[in-house]
């Protein structure tokens, strides 16, 4: 991780992250929320998870920011004028930031960036490495751990993406549909 | 080397936040969505350099590709959206 570069992008982040609260415009949100996924991706990329960064990039940016727009057809774009927007609550904003002290008085407690005496890296990366061979005979030790060790998991996995696929295009059908016959009424 | 690539790097962060003061401020949307654009070029420019530093950057080019094909396609909803619901502007 290079900390230059970490510092400007994690603040840009959170700049994002609160203009696209703030802003009254829903489709300007959007375009500040596809933004905060770019930099998040380039987080990712800085991490060293390429793969991360891909799916951050094509799935936040890309697919939910049209997911987003196909959804503001649906609704209004501004806030009316009418409507009172609601004031921020205290319980809320306790609650908040008593999770964010929490959160902030653990985060020293993680293991640094990289270390190799993580609890993560410590006692099942070897056993994978040295015995994965014998026991799977499969030459790509990544294909052994997700498809024999973690057999079960990845199942589960890949129901969870094949119902959100179907879930989409379902969405996806009816709404364009639904578009066209408001279209062709209008005409 | 690689302290180069960083302070090119840098120096692009500081030229986004530059960018960012036409976010805030921009009066149309336009000006929001070109800037934000704009943004998204920059970050592609950033990942590359990552890329270079990292010593790896025939992996990185594919990544940054992706990134300029999904900027363009996010744009062209937008555009879509837009040309449906017409604004003067904002």
């Amino acid at each position: 991780m290079v900390w230059q570069l970490d510092l400007f992008l994690l603040v840009f982040i959170i700049v994002l992250a609160i203009l696209s609260l703030v802003v009254k415009d829903l489709l300007l949100s959007i375009i500040l929320l596809g933004g905060y996924s770019f930099f998040m991706a380039l987080i990712y990329a800085e991490m060293g998870a390429v793969d991360v960064s891909f799916t951050e990039a094509s799935v936040g940016a890309g697919v939910s920011t049209i997911f987003m727009i196909v959804a503001l057809y649906f609704t209004a774009r501004f806030v009316r004028r009418d409507v009172k927007t609601k004031k921020i609550s205290l319980a809320g904003l306790i609650l908040a930031s008593l999770t964010a002290l929490v959160m902030i008085y653990v985060a020293d407690a993680m293991p640094d960036w990289g270390n190799p005496q993580a609890p993560a890296h410590l006692h099942i990366s070897d056993r994978y490495i040295e015995k994965s061979q014998i026991e799977m005979a499969t030459p790509n030790m990544v294909t052994t751990i997700l498809a024999d060790y973690r057999g079960y998991d990845t199942l589960g996995e890949t129901t969870v993406i094949f119902i959100a696929g179907i879930v989409c295009l379902l969405l996806l059908g009816t709404a364009t549909q639904r578009l066209k016959h408001n279209y062709d009424t209008k005409i | 080397m690689i302290d180069f690539f960083i302070f090119v790097g840098v120096l692009l962060c500081v030229l986004i936040t530059f960018i960012f003061y036409r976010v805030f401020a921009g009066p149309t949307l336009f000006d929001r969505l070109i800037s934000m654009g704009v943004i998204g070029t920059k970050t592609l420019v950033l990942l590359l350099l990552i890329g270079f530093i990292y010593k790896r950057p025939d992996m990185f080019v594919d990544i940054s590709l992706v990134y300029t094909l999904l900027n363009f396609i996010g744009v062209l909803a937008i555009t879509k959206y837009l040309r449906r619901y017409k604004t003067d502007g904002y």
